[in-house]
């Protein structure tokens, strides 16, 4: 028989290992995934994993495209990964990534087409500000009415998505759109755009600032009596209550950066790469930085890590449906199956396989 | 605006359909919750039921084999969930999670082919003298199996938690798993079952949607049903009568901001559709904050890992 034997501390070499195995583990079960879809799994894996980077055909489209899609992916797990640790389950930063974005733009649309350089930090100030109140919302439902954060925040996504539907054909509707639903598009308006800086790297502000808030919680996190207190919280909620740590204050405190965080996303996403605010603006990204902030173990350079390689799925996926017809949702099936694997995997981390052979009560 | 085009009877008639997946798959995880398991997985597992019922009920003409095969395939599904909790003892919350995101893009990938089809037509039983009287007839006889066969289902749910040896045990191991395991009760396989029964009501909630309700597979069509099933469960306080009371309120808002938007109500069409959600979010916040009232009614254990040391 074989038995789990709790480790006194999660072992430290599995915790690197894992996110390392459950990568190995999805490219296996994903080839399978592939092989049933008809397609040939290695070369699959190869378009998905290898081509966006090093082939001659593609690598020089598809590498810049690697940092536009971490970014937000980076910026929204960063912010997740410190409620995560504490226990505190905000599922819903697709719904602060939405309302943070339409913030951001409405601002800006309000002074087109005026000029100044004002504005674009107007409108990082509204967007951050757009997605820490959308945020607020669960935290203070459950402060105030101890009502379920994890519920409360995932109903706010399909509410702000509703909304962003609402102001693509009403309030921020392109008054020049001919009708058609949708904003004005931020590349016909300089000030307010959010475009690349250097160009052929795809890095933009919002990348930029992914990279800030890694070093912010890094920095937080270790050095930070707050990141303490967070740890603190997660694995020992008890002990935190003990140790002067407010439960309040910290569901508060971590809602709120992810709130900043993930309203930031939306808005360097609505400004730059998407353009505008239209029906299909959003595209998981709050989602999916939920696996990232996972696979990265709720750590900044992890999560760094964690972010590039979804970008490189979301990427490679693009390319595969394009070179293969792989159908656009295996990718999103495939990223699922890396989370699963992670979790699976991480009985590694806080168990030890013990081999029992006779029962000895 | 004319609100007269509203028919109440048509309006509470509906309301019953509206109200029929979310009812299923609360129940079902009602019966996980009990067990001391939170599965917030149900999205997941009602979209595959979604898309694996519709799909065969189109390949085989029988609606009836695709509410069976949306029983089982959520049910499958659930179990990797069961896996993930109760042997390899992973966190409920992030496995729950990652239930719903593979559900979510897989049944995606199967439906590719199955959008813009309709499905077999479910019949409807039509009792010959009972659905003639007015009023009452249209409201209460006059609808598909699964509608009777939701409510039944509660009915036998709350019977069993409580008359039975079964679900004082199921009970048993959701209060107190500790207790149970040492009374000689095998908590990991009372788990599991419950986690599948709940797979199988979700996946029977999700196949309503796909081949009654809307009747047609397009992507994420389930668009939260599954997360609503959840708040209910909360609603109810765990209580499976109270499912139906939840399940029809919220499925009284649905069909209400329907016939809203068909009177031409002068309020966007989006601020009408959220309101189910934001609803669902007061009543939450209700029932919540009387904090006496929902401890008393949570099962104990509820989210908590299992491991037996001995």
């Amino acid at each position: 028989m074989l038995r789990l034997e709790k480790r006194p501390m999660p072992s430290k070499a599995w915790t690197i290992a894992t996110p390392v195995l459950a990568v190995i583990a999805t490219m296996v079960a994903g080839g399978i995934l592939f092989a049933i879809l008809g397609k040939d799994p290695v070369e699959a894996i190869r378009i998905i994993f290898w081509d966006p980077l090093f082939s001659d055909q593609f690598a020089s489209y598809s590498r810049p495209q690697l940092l536009v899609k971490a970014g937000p992916l980076i910026l929204i797990a960063i912010g997740l990964s410190f409620g995560f640790r504490a226990g505190i389950w905000n599922i819903g930063a697709e719904g602060q990534y939405i309302i943070g974005a339409i913030t951001g733009a409405a601002v800006g649309l309000a002074f087109y087409p005026a000029g100044g350089w004002y504005i674009f930090p107007l409108m990082v100030i509204a967007g951050a500000f757009g997605g820490w109140l959308w945020a607020m919302i669960p935290a203070i439902l459950r402060t105030k009415f101890n009502t379920n954060e994890i519920l409360v925040s995932l109903l706010l996504v399909y509410v702000a998505e509703h909304i962003m539907s609402a102001m693509s054909f009403g309030l921020l509707r392109n008054p020049e759109g001919h009708g058609f639903p949708g904003s004005r598009n931020f590349r016909d308006y300089d000030i307010a755009a959010n475009p690349e800086l250097i160009t052929g790297t795809g890095m933009h502000w919002g990348v930029v600032a992914a990279f800030v808030a890694v070093i912010f919680a890094y920095v937080m996190m270790t050095r930070h009596i707050m990141g303490y207190q967070i740890t603190l919280a997660g694995q020992s909620p008890r002990a935190a209550r003990f140790g002067g740590v407010n439960p309040n204050r910290l569901v508060v405190l971590c809602f709120g950066i992810s709130g900043v965080l993930a309203g930031l996303a939306g808005m360097f996403e609505v400004t730059g790469p998407a353009g505008q605010i239209s029906t299909d603006f959003n595209q998981g990204y709050g989602f999916t930085a939920i696996i990232v902030a996972f696979l990265g173990r709720l750590h900044p350079v992890g999560i760094l890590l964690a972010g590039l390689l979804m970008a490189l799925t979301y990427i490679g996926g693009d390319l595969a449906q394009l070179m293969l017809s792989l159908p656009k949702p295996a990718i999103q099936a495939f990223q699922g199956m890396l989370l699963f694997f992670l979790l699976a995997f991480d009985m590694l981390t806080n168990f030890r396989i013990r081999l029992s052979r006779t029962e000895t009560a | 605006m004319d609100l007269s085009t509203i028919n109440p009877v048509l309006l509470v008639a509906s309301l019953m359909v509206a109200a029929t997946p979310i009812m299923l798959a609360a129940i079902g995880e009602l019966v996980v919750e009990k067990a001391g398991v939170l599965n917030l997985g149900v999205e997941g597992m009602m979209i595959i039921g979604a898309i694996c019922g519709f799909a065969i009920a189109v390949e085989t003409g029988s609606p009836l084999l695709g509410f069976v095969a949306a029983a089982v395939a959520g049910a499958i599904l659930s179990l990797l969930f069961a896996f993930l909790t109760q042997i390899l003892l992973a966190n409920q919350v992030a496995s729950g999670l990652a239930l719903t995101l593979f559900g979510l893009g897989l049944s995606a990938l199967i439906g590719q082919s199955y959008a813009g089809i309709k499905p077999p037509p479910t019949p409807k039983i039509d009792i010959p003298l009972l659905s003639d009287i007015p009023v009452l007839g249209p409201i209460l006889f006059g609808h598909d199996l699964m509608v009777y066969f939701a409510i039944l289902l509660i009915a036998i749910v709350w019977a069993v938690l409580k008359y039975t040896r079964l679900g004082l045990i199921l009970r048993a191991v959701g209060e107190n798993h500790d207790a149970a395991h040492a009374l000689g009760y095998k908590v990991v396989r009372i788990r599991i079952l419950a986690i599948m029964f709940g797979g199988a009501c979700a996946g029977l909630g999700g196949a309503y949607l796909s081949l009654i309700r809307v009747p047609q597979w397009t992507e994420g069509m389930t668009a939260g049903a599954g997360w609503i099933a959840l708040a209910i469960v909360v609603f109810a306080s765990w209580k499976p009568w109270r499912v139906m009371l939840g399940a029809y309120l919220f499925g009284g808002v649905t069909v209400l901001q329907f016939n809203l938007q068909a009177a031409g109500v002068n309020i966007p069409v989006q601020y009408l559709s959220m309101s189910p959600y934001l609803i669902t979010i007061l009543v939450l916040v209700i029932m919540s904050s009387s904090k006496a009232r929902s401890a008393m009614n949570a099962p104990a254990a509820l989210g908590r890992i299992f491991h037996a040391t001995h």
